[in-house]
Parts: structure tokens; C-alpha cells; sequence
């Protein structure tokens, strides 16, 4: 069978095309160019600004899927960069050292202002201290407290409000040459709010069976332009306005998603995943499931950059603490307890049979902790679960045949449960 | 009392993977309880205002044989989680009431949410330290957190964190850091009269001990080392940077001064002086101690670096104030914080010509061949060439 394409796909790659065209048109434009992370990012505010963000993870990822990562690492570490760190940073790193070609082939520009938004992950800090040295540029770091307790206070949201109100909007008037406007930050929070109203429709599809979506594997592409570039803009509003329509033919028609084996319409195991995705072989990997007949009912990776599925919309009501809200609400700044009751969650509502940790090398944020937390969720589900272990974006550590051995030994056991009497 | 039977008391303490010190304290009044802390920083003086004893959780070293510890952890994930795990499981960590997990790495931060999940006896509270560049912003945000921990813990010791009882436990632990800089200061002045393997130990003791005895134990020490006339050696001066969290094994520390190197500063357990200046009594005590964090704090990997020179800076600075001839970068191997900042750091002292070298190791390295190896080449390279 050959793998198709949905039509959101090719939208998105449209999408992405023109961004990346755009950035490397902004020296000449004037537009000013603001890199951030995709957890915590504000994208909304950094838009009202009429500034274009740039997303060092993204530019990775992508520049794996091309397979241009590998090149890059080796660059890194030839420069000093340790192999027990960061895939991501050192893919950016070496992309950066070889000229700065983005990975749709067009250059991207320098930073005018880093925006440090440090949430939930250490290595945020370290990867923009790093950048910071490269390019010379202002940096303005926006600390989003842990929920370490498993909330955010009122104390910590107004710590972070006030950082967004008191130290980046100055820096990003200062960058943009424009005053802050209060107006066009709530018209696209509005916008974001519509989007991500879309986008949990689409997610929560995949209660139904057959899932008429891979919430792991294609949920990647669902959520890239509200994860990046787009969320509170019109493009974000219309990719999503098109994605729930094609998902909703697809829950008419009773199919299932576009896989690299083809339409799965027929599904035999029903899965939850916890951790990102291997980039550098990401539809061997997806194969791997496909071909087995198991499709991906939800993930925590989907959450990465905004947790929409337990209610949180962006509110154009209260500007600067719905983004403080927002960034503290990322999965990966939630303690692990939150992420257990999280797993517990999906495994329920999306009747899974079984579910995953694919752990990676790089991610600290992600992979530290993952053990305890399988055994918790086995513990409260009664289903066991399976452990994968490769990296983001260097390949190095992506073992094909190892993989396969481990899904397929635990597809295996999924079966000999299901055969097994009912105690 | 002779600097051997302080030595002394330091070892035992240091080698007591059961806390037998702090067991001992906690035997010797009813009620007493006892709360420990990850590195790199805690507020210690938030722990003793609530009538705790403050308990440096630094793993088991190369003392502790890992069994279980290793199924909670991947291979790249570093040493020290899964040495503390070990620790926990083996019951040697019960006599804790409280853990404290600062906003060190995110495996330190994720290892208080296996805490919670895995002990949810004890009492764990995760401390995100400022980072915002706006001092006044972070310290309002670091007081109001100091004192949800006051409240916290005064509910786990029974005891109401008053600001009297602040206010003591900051004149205290004044007391404290200036007893390790002055180690310090004695190290960096006569070396040969302070091996760093005599100090460390000391200081690691001063992690299980109650404060006033930690600063009885130092005061012999340093008039014992006074009165030592000691032989005085040439040898290399080196820093050694980046073992701020997984410790070192002591036979680490010492290969490296016995391979032709006087340490004369380091990173070791830099909690303990992090906030480099006595923190004011007088006013407010929480103000004051997040005012002191704020402001007065050393660099550290752990720590945002708000300006744009300082990290290729820092490291000529050290070596500036420790009138050293070169850079040992030693760091626990997959320890994120250090291995992401080394390059920076590397960059900015080869730009002031000033020797490095860099190792990786883990807290349980059992041989130190190489080390001595290495060190001794890198020490020889100093004095016949100036440099490596």
C-alpha cells in the first residue's frame, strides 16, 4: 500500500513554506525576528508586535526529517558540545555553523531578540545562553514556575504576568519599534481560543473507533501551526477550520487515518504514548505501529506546547494572565504525578488496550522520572506498558531492528491478554 | 583536640550512608525531625527556624553498590538519582521528614515528582528558585515562596517559623558561611596546609550536622591548621569547575591534588556558599533572605546568567580571584547543566589564555588512573610551558 497525504498536510506545508520564505525576506522587510520555544511560547503577543517567531525545536525536527540532522550533530560536538547533551541544541548549533539554512532550504534570519521563555524544560536556558553568545542579541527570560505541587498559585501567575507586563513587553516595544497594543494582542487570543476550540474536536475524535485520527504520530502534524508560527492568526484559524472538516468526513465515513501502510481503517490495538517521537526515522517508526494495525489514540507529546483537552482556552478577558496560564499549563511543566493522572486519563476515556513510553536520549524534561512512571500507570490501570528507547534527532541512537523487537513482543502480549479468560 | 580527631569526626560522618549523626540528634529530644535537601541550594535557615535539622542529600558516592536504584533510571540519565533512589529504598533516607528539591536540572525536578509518587509519606516540596532578570520581581517572588515553605514545613515540625526564629537561623548560618569562606581563604592562601580531600570532608559533615557543631568542628580545625607550620610545595593552582551537584568521589579529589595540582577553588556542595555575603538580621527575614539570593549570589550553571559577557567571563574571573594557573572542567558525565555551559566557559578562558583541561566522571568512578593520568600531564604542562 502507498502511504497518502491528507489535504491538511499539504495546507501546512504551504503554510510553513511561506513562513520560512518570509523569514528569510525579513532583513529586507524590516520585520523584526523573535526565536522561542514551543512550550510557553507567546505567540499571540509576539504577532501583535508584527514580529515573526522563530522556533529553534522546530527547525531541528524538521531539519531531521529531511535527514540534514546528523551532519549538524557532529558539527556541534566537533566544537566542543558533549555527546550526553541536547540533540536539539546541537542540531540548531550546527545548522547555525553551517550558514543558517533553514530546512525548507531558505536561510533564517538572525535574532532580534531571544525570548526566553523558560517552561519546563532546564535545557531552554542553557540552548538561548548559547545562542545569546552566537548572535549578540538581547535576551529577555520569562520564568514560568514548575507545578511542582501539581497547581499553579496565584503567586506564581502573577510572577509571570508581571514579567510578561514589566520586562518583555518593554523588550519587544524596544525590538519593534511599535508600543504595545492591547487590542491586537486580544483580537488574536480570540483567534487562538477558535483554533484550539478546532483542534481539541480533532484530538478527541480519536474516542471513537476506529480513531479517525494517529493522535502521536499525526497528531504531530495537527499540531504544528498552533504549536509554532500560527496560533492567533487567521492562517491558524483556517488550517484548523480544514482539519476538523476532514476529520469529520472521516468519523462520517468510518476510516481511519493516513498511515506510511496506508488507510488504517481496520485497528487493532488502541494505544496511549508518553514522550516525543523519533524525527530522524519518523515513518519507519510510525510503520512500525501501522503495519501491526495499531493506531494512536492520545499523547502526551500532543500537549507539549499547550494542554487545550481539559479546558483551557486562551481568554481574551485577561490578556497577560491567560498566557501566564497558558505557559504553566504545558505538559512538560507539570509534575509527574499531573502527568500519571494525565495517562490514567487517556488509557480510560480512549478505551486504549495498552500504552507506550518511547524515551528519548535527549530529553531530560520528558525521560527523567519515566520509569517510575510507567509502573505508576500500569499500577492504576491494570494494563501493562511497553518502554522504547531512541533519541529527537540523532540517529545514532534510533535502533530499527531493536524497536521493532520490543513493539512487536508487546503487541504480542496485548493478544495473549486478550485471549486470555477473564479472571 | 588535634586536627586527626576532627578529621576524624568528618570521615565517619561523611562514609554514614545511615545518617546514624542525624538519627542520633533526633533521639536526643522528642519531636525533633529532620528535612533534607538536593543540591544545589536550599534555604537552610528556613528549615532550622522551623526546628529542623537541615540534611544535605548528596547520594552514595562510590560507597553505595546500586541494586535497585538502576530500574528507575535509564543508562543516559546521570548517577546521582538513581544513587539517591537507592538510599531511599534501602530505608536509609526514612529518618527524613521533609525533602526539599530545588530547580537544580530537570532530573533533579522530576525526581521530586518520583517522590511524590513513590513516598508520599514524606513531606516533598519542590523549590523553583528566581530566575526572572528583574531583581525586584524575583525577590518579591522568592519571598512569597520562602514563606509557603515556612508554612510547609512549620506544619510537618510542629514548630511556627517565626520571624525571631528567622532571624536567629540567618545570624546562624551567617556564622556558617563565614566559617567556609574562611576555609576557603586558608585553602587558596596555603594550599599545602589545606588539602581540598580534608575540606571536603569537613563540609560534607557540615551537611548532617546541627550548624553549632559543624562550626565547633571548623574552628579546631583551622586553629589546628594555624598551628601547622607545613611544608610549603609548588604545585600547579587549578579550579575545578562543574561538580556542583553529583559529587566527586573523595578518591577524585584526591588524585587530582596528588597528580601536581593545589585546588584553590571548586564547585563542591556550593550550596553552602552560594549567597557569598552575611545576609542582614535586622527587618524583615524572608525579605531579606530573598534579597540575599537575588543579588548575592554565586554563578552557578544552575542560574540564568543575565549578562551577555558573563559566561565568557567568569571563568578569568575565578581564576583572577583564586590566583590559579588553570581550569580543571570536571563534570558528572550527562549532567546538563554543566555539560551545556562548558563550551561557553571553555571559549571564554582559552580567550584569556588561561589552561583548562576536561573530564567526565560519575559520583561511583572507581578508577582513577586516567585522572592522574591526565591531571599530572596537564599540571607538568603548566609549570614547563605556562600552559597546556
Amino acid at each position: 500500500m502507498t502511504a497518502g497525504k491528507d489535504r491538511s498536510m499539504e495546507l501546512q506545508k504551504e503554510m510553513l513554506a511561506g513562513h520560512y520564505r518570509r523569514l528569510e525576506a525579513a532583513p529586507d522587510t524590516g520585520e523584526p525576528v523573535v526565536y522561542t520555544f514551543v512550550p510557553g511560547n507567546l505567540t499571540e503577543l509576539i504577532r501583535s508586535f508584527d514580529a515573526l517567531p522563530v522556533l529553534p525545536e522546530i527547525n531541528a525536527l524538521q531539519s531531521a526529517m529531511r535527514g540534514r540532522s546528523q551532519g549538524y550533530i557532529a558539527a556541534a560536538e566537533r566544537a566542543g558540545h558533549s555527546e550526553d547533551v541536547c540533540s536539539y541544541v546541537k542540531c540548531d548549533l550546527g545548522m547555525l555553523k553551517g550558514g543558517n539554512i533553514g530546512p525548507t532550504g531558505t536561510r533564517l534570519p538572525k535574532p532580534d531578540l531571544l525570548l526566553l521563555s523558560y517552561t519546563g524544560c532546564y535545557t531552554f536556558m542553557k540552548w538561548f545562553e548559547i545562542l545569546r553568545e552566537e548572535y549578540g542579541c538581547p535576551t529577555v527570560l520569562l520564568h514560568v514556575p514548575y507545578q511542582g505541587e501539581g497547581r499553579q498559585t496565584p503567586e506564581q501567575r502573577e510572577y509571570v504576568a508581571r514579567q510578561i507586563r514589566e520586562e518583555l513587553i518593554p523588550a519587544l516595544e524596544k525590538v519593534s519599534g511599535q508600543p504595545y497594543d492591547e487590542e491586537r494582542l486580544v483580537e488574536n487570543l480570540a483567534r487562538s481560543a477558535r483554533a484550539e476550540d478546532d483542534l481539541v474536536s480533532v484530538l478527541q475524535s480519536a474516542r471513537l473507533s476506529p480513531s479517525p485520527i494517529d493522535a502521536y504520530f499525526g497528531a504531530v502534524y495537527y499540531v504544528g501551526p498552533i504549536f509554532s508560527a500560527f496560533r492567533g492568526t487567521p492562517e491558524g484559524i483556517a488550517y484548523y477550520e480544514a482539519l476538523r472538516t476532514e476529520v469529520e468526513e472521516r468519523v462520517r465515513g468510518g476510516l481511519g487515518p493516513e498511515t506510511p501502510s496506508g488507510r488504517l481503517d481496520r485497528q487493532k490495538y488502541r494505544l496511549v504514548v508518553e514522550g516525543p517521537p523519533n524525527w530522524t526515522h519518523f515513518r519507519d517508526f510510525w510503520r512500525m505501529f501501522s503495519d501491526e494495525g495499531a493506531v494512536v489514540v492520545a499523547s502526551t507529546y500532543s500537549k507539549v506546547g499547550g494542554t487545550y483537552d481539559f479546558g483551557f482556552r486562551h481568554d481574551p478577558s485577561d490578556p497577560l494572565g491567560t498566557m501566564a496560564d497558558y505557559c504553566s499549563g504545558c505538559y512538560t511543566n507539570r509534575s509527574l504525578p499531573e502527568r500519571a493522572a494525565m495517562l490514567v486519563r487517556y488509557v480510560r476515556e480512549y478505551q486504549a488496550d495498552g500504552f507506550l513510553i518511547h524515551s528519548v536520549k535527549s530529553c531530560n524534561s520528558f525521560s527523567a522520572g519515566q520509569l517510575p512512571l510507567l509502573r505508576e500507570v500500569e499500577k492504576r490501570t491494570g494494563i501493562p506498558g511497553g518502554f522504547l528507547e531512541s533519541d529527537l534527532v540523532d540517529a545514532r541512537y534510533f535502533s530499527p531492528a531493536n524497536l521493532k523487537n520490543r513493539l512487536e513482543s508487546y503487541f504480542q502480549m496485548l493478544e495473549a491478554r486478550r485471549s486470555r479468560p477473564e479472571a | 583536640v588535634s586536627r586527626a580527631s576532627v578529621l576524624e569526626w568528618a570521615r565517619e560522618r561523611y562514609e554514614d550512608l545511615d545518617l546514624s549523626a542525624v538519627r542520633r540528634w533526633i533521639a536526643q529530644a522528642p519531636g525533633r525531625k529532620a528535612a533534607g535537601y538536593l543540591p544545589v541550594y536550599a534555604p537552610r535557615e528556613v528549615i532550622r527556624a522551623a526546628g529542623m535539622l537541615p540534611v544535605g542529600i548528596h547520594g552514595g558516592g562510590e560507597r553505595l553498590e546500586i541494586i535497585k536504584g538502576d530500574a528507575f533510571y535509564q543508562s543516559y540519565i546521570c548517577h546521582f538519582p538513581r544513587s539517591v533512589i537507592e538510599l531511599a529504598e534501602t530505608g536509609r533516607l526514612s529518618v527524613l521528614s521533609a525533602i526539599l528539591f530545588p530547580s537544580t536540572c530537570d532530573v533533579i525536578r522530576n525526581l521530586c515528582g518520583v517522590w511524590q509518587l513513590l513516598y508520599p509519606q514524606t513531606a516533598v516540596r519542590y523549590l523553583d528558585v528566581p530566575q526572572a532578570s528583574d531583581p525586584g520581581i524575583a525577590a518579591d517572588f522568592w519571598r512569597k515562596e520562602l514563606r509557603a515553605l515556612s508554612d510547609d514545613l512549620s506544619e510537618v515540625s510542629g514548630v511556627a517559623v517565626t520571624d525571631e526564629r528567622l532571624r536567629e537561623a540567618i545570624a546562624t548560618d551567617n556564622e556558617a558561611r563565614a566559617a567556609v569562606r574562611e576555609l576557603y581563604r586558608v585553602r587558596r592562601e596555603t594550599p599545602w596546609k589545606v588539602p581540598t580531600e580534608e575540606l571536603y570532608v569537613l563540609m560534607r559533615a557540615g551537611e548532617v550536622s546541627p550548624v553549632q557543631e559543624f562550626l565547633e568542628k571548623t574552628g579546631e580545625y583551622l586553629a589546628a591548621v594555624e598551628e601547622d607550620s607545613g611544608r610549603i610545595r609548588d604545585r600547579s593552582r587549578v579550579i575545578v569547575v562543574g561538580a556542583f551537584c553529583e559529587q566527586p568521589p573523595l578518591g577524585l579529589i584526591k588524585t587530582i591534588e596528588r597528580s601536581g595540582c593545589f585546588i584553590v577553588d571548586d564547585d563542591f556542595l556550593l550550596g553552602n556558599r552560594l549567597i557569598a555575603a552575611d545576609v542582614p538580621v535586622e527587618g524583615d527575614p524572608l525579605e531579606n533572605l530573598a534579597r540575599a539570593f537575588v543579588g548575592g549570589s554565586l554563578k552557578t550553571s544552575a542560574l540564568f546568567e543575565p549578562d551577555l559577557e558573563g559566561k565568557s567571563r567568569l571563568i578569568a574571573d575565578r581564576v583572577a580571584a583564586a590566583r590559579a594557573d588553570g581550569v580543571i572542567f570536571a563534570s558528572a558525565s550527562f549532567c546538563d547543566p554543566a555539560l551545556l555551559d562548558r563550551p561557553m566557559l571553555r571559549k571564554g578562558a582559552e580567550a584569556a589564555a588561561i589552561p583548562c583541561m576536561a573530564f567526565k566522571y560519575s559520583e561511583n568512578t572507581g578508577q582513577f588512573q586516567q585522572f592522574r593520568e591526565q591531571a599530572g600531564t596537564f599540571a607538568d604542562s603548566i609549570k614547563l610551558w605556562g600552559g597546556a
